[in-house]
């Protein structure tokens, strides 16, 4: 168990200067992200990219950002885990949160701030009956132990990257691999493109073209798809997997169960302290919304210094606090 | 004024005017016409939650982007009729288009 005054929940821009903010006034922080390093979209999406609307800095790549405030935090000693996506909140009976992730590490704080961005990446799914039902009885999202293919038949559905490279390197360990893309030809990296027609002129793999999943079917466990083609002809095949892999989508995941005011997928906040409508959790950055939000790292950045300010009251109830400049006290590191 | 109608997720159609020279783009325009799309990314065609099917005058618009078409090609349930609301910048092409709005 992590113990520490502020989870917070996204390492993007907003989420790293929470932690500068919060150390000013001698609050420690721990930040999870789903992603496996810090940064949130500015490493992910687009790290050399330049932004332009950064005060004082006329031009800076979203990488260089990045690093220059992990630099500015550190002197505040943050700890993280990463790689881990926020599962469960539940308060404990002294009034402090637990926040549990995917992998089950245990955070306990007494403020909670969700900087969460755009939310978590999730896979995005196709359209298909009874999908749902078969999630985990055969249809799967993600690789993580290619093993579990080994002598398995597998359908892999998707023309990205992803999708091709996967194909390519399941046709080692499966028994089969069916790759199924919607279009005749592939935006993919063309070495991978080569590789996989190369593959399917061997034998090795089955591709199939113009075609799109049709139906699952199955009881219990997934045992074929039907695949449609352009024609409206309906292949079925047999399997024990299908991997969809269609990129993708930002969701705001579990945090959507935990009772908080939501307005079309953003987080609704008290533009006073950014608090939510529960006591003791922020929100702060791209995920909140309020009447003039402006979805920017500048003023997510104003939201982190006002939302510090506000918790300190849960850190240090008997405390009263008060304001010092940078430029007066300086920096004080832990 | 630009004119286009738009078909919403429940099938009804509405004629959206649009004066020239707004310097949106057609998420955006549909977001201010208080259609329920979420448009998580910002316009950074990241998410696709702004996906449209044009079922007239496609052929009118500029080709997609290669930022585009790699999240086209992605997606699903897109078809050669897709596109994204936000790389769709609001100009005279638009006259006389359909859009309709794709299921979440």
């Amino acid at each position: 168990m992590i113990v520490t005054d502020i989870c917070i929940i996204g390492a993007g821009p907003v989420g790293l200067f929470s932690v500068f903010e919060a150390g000013l006034l001698k609050m420690r922080c721990h930040l999870v992200d789903v992603l496996p390093q810090i940064g949130g979209q500015l490493s992910e999406i687009y790290p050399k990219k330049p932004i332009y609307d950064i005060p004082g800095f006329p031009e800076v790549k979203a990488e260089e950002l990045v690093e220059n405030l992990r630099q500015q935090i550190l002197p505040f000693k943050p700890t993280f885990t990463l790689g881990e996506r926020v599962e469960r909140l539940t308060k404990t009976e002294e009034g402090d949160f637990t926040v549990t992730t995917s992998d089950g590490s245990e955070i306990k704080s007494k403020v909670i701030v969700i900087a969460g961005g755009l939310g978590c990446f999730e896979p995005r799914k196709p359209e298909l009956e009874r999908l749902e039902y078969f999630e985990g009885k055969g249809v799967v999202y993600m690789v993580k132990d290619p093993e579990r293919f080994r002598n398995k038949k597998l359908v892999i559905a998707g023309g990205g990257d992803s999708a091709l490279d996967w194909a390519i390197y399941l046709t080692e360990i499966a028994e089969q691999v069916t790759l199924v893309h919607r279009n005749e030809s592939f935006r993919g990296a063309p070495d991978s493109t080569e590789k996989v027609f190369h593959l399917a002129k061997a034998g090795r793999l089955n591709l199939l073209l113009n075609a799109n999943l049709h139906s699952l079917e199955g009881n219990g466990l997934l045992r074929s798809v039907d695949i449609i083609n352009k024609q409206g002809v309906v292949n079925k095949i047999e399997t024990d997997y299908i991997i969809p892999l269609f990129g993708l989508s930002p969701k705001l995941g579990p945090i959507a169960q935990w009772g908080l005011n939501i307005d079309k997928n953003a987080i609704e906040v008290n533009t006073l302290d950014y608090s939510t409508n529960v006591p003791g959790i922020y929100a702060i950055g791209d995920i909140n919304t309020y009447p003039g939000k402006l979805k920017l790292i500048l003023c997510g950045f104003h939201e982190a210094a006002l939302m510090a300010q506000s918790a300190f009251k849960f850190v240090y109830p008997n405390q009263k606090l008060s304001f010092k400049y940078t430029t007066v006290n300086g920096v004080n590191a832990f | 004024m630009i004119i286009f109608d738009v078909v919403d997720r429940s099938g009804s159609v509405r004629t959206v005017e649009v004066p020239e020279e707004i310097n949106l783009n057609l998420m955006e325009v549909l977001k201010a016409s208080e259609y329920p799309i979420l448009a998580t990314c910002g316009g950074m065609a990241l998410c696709a939650t702004c996906q449209v099917e044009v079922s007239q005058g496609i052929e009118k618009l500029p080709s997609p982007t290669d930022v585009e078409l790699d999240m086209l090609d992605q997606l699903p349930k897109a078809t050669s009729q897709s596109r994204l609301a936000c790389q769709i910048k609001i100009n005279e092409n638009l006259n006389g288009a359909i859009f309709t709005i794709a299921s979440e």
